[in-house]
């Protein structure tokens, strides 16, 4: 049976079944397609408005959301609000009611507090894409990750993927466990005990790891993810030297992992901090290749559930 | 005036009897088989159970200051709706209940338009700030019955040992919501398994667990009483076992969500799951009814904490924390703790009742002649709807929200007086 996607919406990945995970991904690939011809557009979602509503700033996937509309013909609206803003004025709940009465399709939110899309959902009664609720899930992002993976080897199973950084506080880390072991990876994750939070193994079914080593032996793909001077600050590490002596991947590192696995990282990077140039940017980096996917994730996604004709 | 109570399950030292109760005035005149009283109204209570009111020693009842959420009169019908009949009031008013004429306020209040005793607890220290020691002799002359910063929980170990040694000093219990604000951080939901799925920042039992190690020290040293209030952790409770092991008059009580829910409950991101301390893992729920079964749990109290629902219904992590308590408390605790075996009926009414008294030394608490006719009378058998239009605190920030809930309040009693009567239609 075809997999329904109409009117759904995407929280995380654990809504999401296996199968509706590799729909979707085919459906990217079509959609790539198109983003690869000289005229990138397709009147599929033609009268559909979409709307970007990015409570917390993210220029880059905000611009991805709405290329991504903006090449099914939907109409696009963007509604960019600080929390501070939200806080002294208008709650979430208001604005979802006015952006509401203006006759909006489809939601693309982007916000700092985790279950702020069921929250839009209940509002709005329309779908809502979560483009991004704090630490939570970040399931286009996963999506995009696992799409990239997918282009690569056909297939997810039985491949060791590692991610390697701030799992704490990472939303992408989150979603991509959900996705990548639904689809049979075998994934680790790696950080200093301080930025990796309690219970990842029986919440995930993921396997833990402080030992740079250890995490990347024999690893297909490698992500490196985001690490922020903040935590300094909140006393979970002392110093970038000391984090990327211990955690960066480079030539050294990446040693342990198999010699053509998979570079990734979701962005913004630091180079030179969780991941040095020479890997960032060698033959078996797909970092910006991720960013390319991500597009046409998000067109599937936006195709599927308002149910563009193809 | 008389009333007479026919036939009612009478629950008395552990047992239920079938038995007649005649109120006259204020006072329980008459505990007997087929009393005749001509001029009594009756009540057929013929497959209820008439109970003691029970008694809460932690609640909020938002007056004054923001009424909105709550009110002396709104606070004290929802507790008669739930069975209660005495209740303490937390400080955390507007302006905080820290000087005589506060308590004093909320006395008259209570006791001209109020549906239920309520008991003052004063502020522990000046504005609840944590710097200085509140006028708390002066208020007890007035009539409080414990001292409490409650959520500001004092984090300076030397003040804090001070106000344990002037509260000894006349005889105040102190009253402790442990929470060590550091480790506590911006947590949200408690730490672990479910934190880490939702990614909400969690609140780790050493939070708790800390405070009350000190403030059990503390309290030694300065040879004080002290009741922990709404203890959550296995850990905790170890604490706590080891303090009264050594014989020290160390209480604590439970709330009746932290012993049927833990925190996987909050996975709906419902903010009706966020309150302080957050609702624990099903380990330290089941540490929480095994202490509550043995004894070391002295108590049961509601925390009812009313907010109103245009502060309930934000982003989980900006929402405020707590739940409304009374008109749950009864029926959710005897549905999953009683009637599924885990602890006697008796426990659940003893750890509501004379139990709860006796930490603060309030009447109350048993049904016997001679005692104020403070009673509520159930229906264990029937359920009642929990929705908005029937709730009737003024808040309705509730787990339990349009779920039935197992028993029925028919009658409360306080002096006597007819406090809540159930209506037919609801």
């Amino acid at each position: 049976m075809t997999p329904q996607f109409l009117g759904r919406c995407l929280y995380d990945l654990d809504d999401y079944s296996p199968e509706e995970i590799v729909y979707i991904l085919k459906a990217a690939k079509g959609m790539k397609q198109i983003n690869m011809r000289e005229y990138k557009k397709i009147p599929t979602l033609r009268g559909k408005t979409i709307c970007t509503l990015f409570i917390e700033d993210s220029t880059r996937t905000r611009m991805s959301f709405e290329l991504a509309a903006n090449r099914l013909s939907a109409d696009v609206v963007s509604f960019q609000a600080s929390v501070s803003s939200l806080q002294k004025g208008e709650s979430l709940q208001d604005t979802v009611y006015t952006l509401n009465a203006m006759g909006i399709d489809l939601y693309c939110l982007r916000h700092n507090s985790p279950g702020s899309p069921q929250m839009v959902h209940k509002y709005s009664q329309k779908p809502v894409i979560n483009g991004g609720d704090g630490r939570h899930a970040h399931p286009t992002q996963a999506l995009l990750d696992i799409y990239s993976i997918w282009e690569r080897y056909d297939d997810l199973h039985g491949l060791k993927i590692t991610i390697v950084g701030d799992i704490l506080h990472s939303r992408v880390v989150r979603s991509n466990l959900i996705g990548m072991i639904k689809l049979g990876a075998k994934v680790t994750v790696c950080g200093p005990k301080t930025l990796v939070p309690g219970g990842m193994e029986s919440v995930y079914g993921c396997k833990v790891e402080y030992d740079i080593g250890r995490a990347l032996s024999g690893a297909d793909v490698v992500m490196g993810l985001r690490m922020q001077f903040e935590r300094m600050t909140e006393g979970l590490f002392p110093s970038l030297e000391e984090y990327s002596k211990h955690y960066a991947l480079t030539k050294d590192t990446l040693k342990y992992a198999k010699p053509n696995a998979l570079i990734m990282h979701p962005g913004p990077m630091n180079r030179g901090v969780e991941i040095v140039p020479e890997i960032a940017d060698g033959e078996h980096s797909v970092i910006v290749e991720q960013v390319t996917n991500g597009v046409a994730i998000r067109m599937a996604l936006m195709f599927l559930i308002l149910g563009g004709k193809a | 005036m008389q009333t007479l109570i026919k036939n009612a399950m009478v629950y008395i030292d552990k047992e239920t009897t079938k038995l007649d109760v005649l109120i006259n005035g204020k006072k329980i005149t008459k505990i007997e088989k087929n009393i005749d009283a001509p001029n009594a109204t009756i009540i057929d209570a013929e497959g209820m159970h008439l109970f003691p009111g029970f008694i809460d020693l932690h609640a909020h009842l938002r007056d004054p200051g923001n009424t909105y959420k709550e009110d002396i009169v709104s606070g004290t019908k929802s507790a008669a709706r739930g069975g209660f009949t005495a209740v303490c009031a937390m400080p955390n008013t507007d302006p905080i209940t820290d000087n005589i004429a506060s308590v004093e306020y909320i006395q008259l209040r209570a006791k001209e338009h109020g549906h239920a005793k309520v008991y003052v607890i004063g502020a522990l220290t000046k504005q609840s700030k944590g710097e200085e020691i509140s006028e708390m002799a002066t208020m007890k002359s007035g009539g409080i019955v414990g001292v409490s910063d409650d959520g500001w929980c004092v984090q300076d170990a030397r003040l804090m040992l001070s106000c344990l040694r002037y509260a000894a000093n006349f005889d105040i219990p102190v009253i402790v919501h442990p929470e060590d604000y550091a480790l506590a951080g911006k947590g949200q939901i408690n730490s672990g398994r479910i934190a880490t799925k939702l990614g909400l920042s969690g609140i780790t039992p050493l939070a708790e667990e800390v405070i009350i190690a000190r403030d059990i020290m503390l309290a030694e040293s300065a040879g004080a009483r002290l009741h922990i209030a709404h203890i959550s952790t296995h850990g905790a409770l170890e604490l706590v076992r080891n303090a009264k092991t050594k014989g020290l008059p160390i209480t604590c009580e439970v709330t009746p969500h932290h012993l049927v829910l833990n925190d996987e409950a909050c996975l709906g991101f419902d903010t009706n799951t966020k309150m302080k301390p957050p609702l624990r893992s099903e380990r330290d729920r089941l540490a929480c009814v095994r202490a509550l079964k043995s004894g070391l749990i002295d108590c049961i109290a509601t925390d009812h904490a009313p907010h109103a629902d245009f502060e309930k219904e934000r982003e989980f992590d900006h929402a405020p924390f707590g739940i409304i308590g009374f008109e749950t408390a009864f029926g959710i605790l005897y549905e999953n703790l009683v009637l599924t075996g885990e602890i006697p009926l008796s426990t659940l009414v003893d750890r509501l009742t004379k139990n709860a008294a006796k930490i603060l030394e309030l009447p109350g608490g048993e049904i016997k002649t001679g005692v104020a006719a403070d009673l509520t009378l159930i229906d264990l058998n029937a359920s009642t709807t929990h929705t908005k239009d029937n709730i009737l605190s003024k808040s309705k920030n509730s787990p339990w929200l349009n779920k039935p809930i197992v028993s029925r309040v028919k009658y409360t009693f306080m002096n006597g007086k007819i406090t809540y009567q159930d209506s037919e239609d609801d």
